[in-house]
């Protein structure tokens, strides 16, 4: 069993805090994915869990065992790394084997399960190889089967398919899922890229600045965002934000000169007066007659996208995007109306950006609640 | 930019050719010399081909130098060199990049500081240290009145001494602890990415193992580099041998060419046997030219750190 328990973790370099106290937890055999722009502390985090950095304050345990004081061989993690670091002197079954040959594991018994494991990820014709002669996907491959034929409890991966091409990112992001499947061992996954994050998580961890924005399954994620930040750094295309104050007489969120988003009443009754951001998915906007809808977009282009189009229209000061099956001809400048089904308004406080819908808490409740 | 022109192709080429001769002019004079009975290497005018006489001078030589004795010696000097350098500049540079402690920088300098006092600067004090080399420890409990105190209660006077005259160990020691092949180990180890080492660490290898199975390995074309100027050095000893071996069994052959040269003191005015003096010459700088030639392939590669 090896759940990760991470409490009140922080970590300093000199005087700079770059973790502010992360608690998170995270459940045995679960996919989990860290994510957040590149200086979020999201690699530190990591690191810190495989013992490769010194923790500064708080507590990491896994499977109930604290972890803080131990060498990374002690924790029972394996790592896969972005520049795979595989041993440039090494065959492929060399590196493969390593560990096991650190372990003093017998010539015999590694070689045969190095041979089985190089055969479920499909480098059995390699074995022999030195990694500057393998492609970047056979050397990802290697860096995974060296973490596997541990058997690890702990799967640790920092950004693993970051050097690779998009389509063979995409085969590699399924691989990595189906040996999730069939191993089970718990994974914490770093990436700085949302698709990664959303189809391979269990749950996603969105991370800022060094503390935990949101926890949550990518669904809660997508359709609860916790913050403006994380509405906007989750979803592609990206959210639409637009500035408000709430009017509960009209049951609607007033925007700039002559805009009106309506929202429902009960909920306008309680901002009444506040000044808000509002977020809009693209795919949740809706191209109307001009004068008909909630505001008045001038068209500007339109990127075709194959299966729709990513329509954009200038509004006051700000550009919209609007993502619709439908193909539509506007010219530029062409008026047209814009409105949003209430439902999929994201209301979010105009001071802290954190979102106003009973659902806000949830972001750190429910990550205290498995740790103790 | 690089211009290409007639001119400037006869100008760089006669440069160079100048540059060859000054360097090939006097290695043929050797063997010419080497190569001819001793009135044919006193004529005048000199007689500037090669004689018969090469292998019968090269025997002469070996036999009048005792360079059987003297070669046996060299090799072990140089070969000592070479291990210890390459033994202890590994250690010490993997100390220095690998570890985060407080004395990595002052070791570092103290380490760079020894590049600007070699052996002949040092040669005095250095002389003192392998005549007793527990001097400095003698010295230590002297002045903090250990010494004394073991004196005066159990009456034993303390007298540390380990002479490193005459022997290998006093040859090589010294030669040993230099900073260079530090330089060139760390140079390269800081060339090893962070990951790799973080890899060796989950996989369970500790400091020691990750030394001897990856960085070692890694390695070796830069020890190939280091191996090959260290035994040219530790070959073309003169200075440190000619002082601390008095005992002929201990000679080494560069010392020891510098007999065949007899002057006024060991010949007493007799027309000094050059024709053997340049057929030594010839013997001993074979084996350095053998070991570059040998190694020249690893050599450059390591110095130029492109095979990774």
């Amino acid at each position: 069993m090896a759940e990760i328990s991470i409490r009140d973790v922080r970590k300093s370099y000199g005087k700079d805090e770059v973790v502010h106290g992360v608690d998170l937890a995270i459940y045995d055999g679960e996919f989990v994915v860290i994510i957040g722009p590149s200086g979020c502390g999201k690699s530190t985090l990591l690191r810190m869990i495989a013992g490769l950095e010194a923790i500064s304050s708080g507590e990491i345990a896994i499977g109930g065992k604290v972890v803080n004081d131990l060498e990374p061989r002690e924790r029972g993690c394996a790592m896969v790394f972005q520049n795979y670091a595989l041993y440039p002197h090494m065959s492929v079954a060399g590196n493969i084997g390593y560990a096991l040959k650190v372990a003093r594991m017998k010539r015999a018994e590694r070689d045969a399960k190095v041979a089985e494991v190089a055969r479920s990820v499909g480098l059995d014709e390699f074995l022999d190889r030195k990694p500057g002669q393998l492609s970047g996907g056979q050397r990802q491959r290697v860096a995974m089967a060296r973490a596997i034929i541990r058997e690890p409890e702990v799967f640790l991966f920092d950004e693993p398919l970051s050097n690779l091409d998009a389509k063979l990112r995409v085969q590699m992001r399924h691989e990595i899922r189906r040996i999730h499947n069939r191993i089970g061992a718990t994974s914490v996954f770093v990436t700085h890229d949302q698709h990664e994050g959303m189809t391979l998580a269990d749950r996603m961890v969105i991370m800022n600045k060094g503390t935990i924005e949101q926890i949550g399954t990518p669904e809660e994620v997508y359709d609860h965002p916790a913050s403006v930040y994380v509405a906007g750094f989750i979803g592609s295309p990206s959210m639409n934000f637009l500035a408000g104050t709430v009017e509960a007489g009209v049951a609607a969120i007033r925007l700039g000169n002559d805009g009106r988003i309506d929202i429902a009443a009960e909920r306008a009754k309680a901002l009444d007066g506040k000044l808000v951001q509002i977020g809009l998915r693209p795919e949740n906007l809706s191209m109307v007659a001009p004068g008909a809808g909630a505001i008045t977009g001038h068209f500007e282009f339109a990127e075709e996208l194959g299966s729709g189009r990513l329509y954009h229209f200038q509004f006051e000061d700000l550009t919209l995007t609007v993502l619709s099956a439908d193909k539509h001809s506007f010219q530029p400048g062409q008026e047209v109306g814009l409105t949003a089904d209430p439902v999929h308004v994201h209301i979010f406080d105009g001071a802290t950006g954190a979102r106003l819908d009973t659902l806000e808490p949830m972001r750190r409740r429910a990550s205290l609640e498995v740790a103790q | 930019m690089i211009e290409r022109t007639p001119i400037l192709n006869i100008v760089t080429h006669t440069i160079l050719f100048t540059g060859l001769a000054i360097l090939v002019v006097p290695i043929y004079l050797v063997i010419v010399a080497a190569s001819q009975t001793l009135p044919d290497v006193m004529a005048i005018p000199a007689k500037l081909l090669p004689g018969d006489q090469l292998i019968v001078n090269l025997k002469a030589a070996w036999v009048e130098a005792e360079f059987a004795t003297k070669f046996t010696n060299t090799l072990i000097l140089a070969t000592g060199v070479v291990v210890g350098k390459l033994v202890l500049a590994a250690l010490t540079a993997f100390g220095i990049v690998f570890f985060d402690h407080r004395l990595r920088m002052p070791i570092f300098w103290m380490v760079f500081i020894t590049l600007m006092l070699p052996l002949e600067v040092r040669i005095v004090p250095t002389y003192a240290v392998a005549a007793n080399a527990l001097s400095p420890f003698q010295s230590i409990l002297d002045v903090t009145g250990i010494s004394w105190l073991i004196n005066a209660t159990t009456g034993v006077e303390v007298a540390l001494n380990w002479n490193l005259l005459n022997s290998y160990t006093g040859l090589i020691m010294p030669l040993v602890a230099t900073a260079t092949g530090t330089f060139l180990y760390r140079q390269f180890f800081l060339t090893i990415p962070d990951e790799l080492v973080e890899a060796a660490k989950m996989d369970g290898a500790g400091p020691l193992r990750f030394l001897r199975e990856i960085l070692i390995p890694l390695s070796v074309t830069n020890m190939a580099a280091l191996a090959t100027i260290m035994f040219v050095v530790g070959w073309n000893q003169y200075l440190w041998p000619l002082l601390i071996i008095t005992d002929p069994a201990y000679g080494v052959a560069a010392v020891e060419l510098s007999r065949l040269v007899p002057n006024m003191n060991t010949t007493g005015g007799d027309i000094p046997n050059w024709h053997w003096a340049m057929a030594g010459t010839l013997i001993v700088m074979l084996p350095p030219v053998a070991v570059v030639i040998l190694m020249q392939r690893w050599f450059v590669r390591g110095l130029i750190n492109t095979d990774k």
